[in-house]
């Protein structure tokens, strides 16, 4: 499966990995929600390195869409919530 | 999976759709369509062809079991002829249950005829709706060639128009320049002619020169006047000199005649 991290780039990854993925990814969301930006900030940076480690990146000119998408690394609790909310992350 | 990384690449994913959707040819989308549908009327006809080799199916087994029922009630017949009431009860008790079997998928066999033709129906109308949209796609795709062709004869007649605006400014622009010339014209005639300007093609003379000429000129006419005067005083002697020479001439005509002998025989 292919990962896009925002800002970074794609990662390919082996679909073996994302059961340890999905753990990262859902209590990154359970922070989102509760509003806890400490744990956001930890999750987030644990699930990227994960990301970083397991897979291996797509050369920047690869035209593979991206089937999960990730935050960049600097994103805040408030921007990430603010990309899921109705708008999405491309306005119109 | 239903974390951030799920529901971002969904909304990606919507929001990259949604601008394909504006980006996408209309055309290709109807012709898209019409292949969708084309196949979905394959799959209706597989369907009957099904249905149909079922019922074939049947029918085969039914036509065996009738045969088989025929045949059991001929062996009790001739059971009984031979005074087996036995054998006859036991042939005509495997025809009974035969022709439980026989109803049975009598019964079958119209509801699989039923639906086979309720099928053939669907797919006649499906084929009829299908053909329907064809023509329509193709109308469709042609008003939208023509709407394009259109916009672009359209931004065509824009780009002509503004080039035309162009063209009248230049033309404009030439007219106020030879207005402005001819102007000019006027003005170093003027000039020219009063003297304030020298003419460099040295055509214009001024005044001293002119008056010079003048006064020349006008000699020259006294002069002339004087000549046809002296003229007109002698003009007997001048006319005498001038009919003396032709009369000396026409004496000696016959002598120059061309064509003429110079010598007599004689």
């Amino acid at each position: 499966m292919i990962v896009r991290i925002m800002g970074e780039g794609q990662v390919k990854l082996d679909d073996a990995h994302f059961v340890e993925l999905n753990k990262l990814d859902d209590e990154l969301l359970d922070e989102m929600e509760s509003g806890d930006e400490p744990g956001f900030r930890r999750t987030l940076s644990a699930l990227l390195d994960a990301v970083r480690r397991l897979g291996s990146p797509l050369p920047d000119d690869s035209l593979e869409p991206s089937e999960l998408i990730l935050p960049a690394e600097d994103a805040t609790l408030d921007e990430v919530r603010q990309m899921l909310s109705d708008d999405g992350l491309i306005p119109g | 999976m239903s974390g951030v990384m799920k529901r971002m690449g969904m909304i990606f994913r919507a929001k990259a759709n949604k601008a394909l959707d504006r980006a996408e040819d209309p055309r290709e989308t109807l012709d898209y369509s019409y292949q969708k549908q084309l196949e979905l009327l394959q799959k209706v006809r597989r369907g009957v062809a099904d249905v149909a080799t079922s019922r074939k199916r049947l029918e085969l087994q039914l036509n065996q079991l009738q045969n088989q029922s025929s045949k059991l009630e001929d062996q009790g017949r001739k059971a009984l002829s031979l005074g087996r009431e036995d054998l006859a009860r036991e042939a005509l008790s495997r025809r009974a249950a035969l022709q439980q079997q026989v109803t049975d998928l009598q019964t079958q066999h119209q509801t699989l005829q039923g639906e086979e033709e309720k099928l053939t129906l669907a797919a006649q109308r499906l084929q009829a709706k299908v053909d329907a949209f064809r023509t329509k796609k193709e109308t469709i795709k042609a008003t939208y060639t023509a709407a394009q062709a259109q916009t672009r004869i359209g931004e065509a007649f824009s780009g002509i128009s503004e080039e035309m605006g162009d063209v009248g400014m230049a033309i404009e622009r030439a007219e106020d320049k030879t207005a402005q010339m001819q102007a000019r014209a006027g003005a170093i005639d003027e000039l020219l002619a009063s003297g304030a300007l020298d003419d460099p093609t040295g055509m214009a003379k001024d005044d001293i020169t002119a008056e010079l000429d003048r006064l020349s000129g006008g000699s020259d006419v006294e002069l002339e006047l004087q000549r046809m005067k002296a003229e007109l005083a002698g003009p007997g002697a001048d006319k005498q000199a001038i009919e003396g020479g032709q009369a000396g001439q026409g004496q000696q005509a016959p002598q120059a005649q061309p064509g003429q002998p110079r010598f007599d025989k004689q």
